[in-house]
């Protein structure tokens, strides 16, 4: 009698096995159906996102006024027009200096007369980031720059407009400046910082040099 | 002038266009390098030879994003590099 219960309880046992099993199985199944309708939810949204809707564009901010920063600069911004991306090169205060072609005097305001006297006069007058030594450092690099046949700052920004770069002065910086149009090289554009967003927010790359 | 150019390649290449860019800097390689090949019409072969260590990687790169073809590079001290535009 004792082994026809022990008998009863095991068959019982696997009853309830199999229930407990197909239980979990079908409880298992319907959650994991719901996230996968989750992630093909996802997925779809995120190949409908803007991110992935970017232009092939890049974009650089130019600030400082240091030869050797713009160098990098604008080997970038040529560098990525060659494997042809749309390049936008914003300049703004300290770089504006780079693209000068002239200094004037006549006409201004005694504080913008003071900042034209006290800025570089073009982009082969600015001085380095390290080891300037008050312009010593700028002549040294320039002279070894031309021996090692590398562009200079003033090539390199040729080079950038005949590959299609588009440079924009920044209009503000411009004035804080006092520095006018008729200084800075021809043909540039002029904006501001809508602009810059505008081409940002369409880029996959932005730098800030 | 292509000709002389061609006899003096350290490689026996038959390209449609030559390009020298020897005693050039990066960027310029490229720059002239993408120059050229807009002018070429698909399927039409160049042959590079420039002397800028960074050549190599960047002829590599630049071969990746523009999708052409590179079909043969030799290292030295002038390199050579082929491609085919798609």
């Amino acid at each position: 009698m004792g082994r026809q219960s022990s008998k009863t309880i095991m068959q019982l046992d696997r009853e309830l096995v199999d229930y407990i099993d197909s239980t979990i199985t079908a409880k298992v199944t319907e959650e994991l159906n719901a996230i996968r309708e989750q992630i093909a939810q996802t997925l779809a949204q995120c190949q409908k996102s803007p991110v992935q809707q970017l232009g092939n564009r890049a974009t650089i901010v130019a600030f400082s006024g240091d030869m050797d920063k713009l160098i990098a600069a604008f080997i970038i911004a040529t560098g990525a027009a060659s494997i042809g991306m749309d390049v936008s090169v914003y300049v703004t205060f300290w770089a504006l200096s780079a693209l000068k072609k002239t200094t004037r005097f006549k006409g201004k305001p005694f504080t913008d007369m003071l900042t034209a006297l006290m800025l570089p006069a073009g982009p082969n007058h600015l001085g380095t980031s390290k080891m300037n030594m008050l312009g010593a450092g700028q002549v040294f690099f320039n002279y070894v720059m031309k021996k090692k046949n590398m562009s200079s700052l003033a090539e390199l920004i040729d080079l950038a407009r005949q590959t299609g770069v588009r440079i924009i002065a920044c209009q503000t910086a411009m004035e804080v400046m006092g520095i006018t149009r008729e200084e800075l090289i021809d043909d540039l554009d002029f904006g501001g910082v809508a602009t810059y967003l505008a081409d940002a927010c369409d880029s996959k790359i932005t730098l800030f040099i | 002038m292509q000709e002389d150019m061609k006899n003096k390649m350290n490689v026996e290449v038959n390209a449609d266009e030559y390009l020298d860019c020897r005693d050039m800097k990066c960027p310029l390689p490229i720059v002239k390098l993408s120059k050229a090949i807009k002018q070429m019409t698909a399927g039409q072969i160049i042959a590079v030879e420039a002397s800028d260590p960074a050549f190599k990687s960047d002829v590599q790169a630049w071969v990746k994003t523009m999708g052409c073809e590179l079909l043969e590079f030799v290292e030295g001290p002038v390199q050579v590099a082929v491609i085919r535009k798609p």
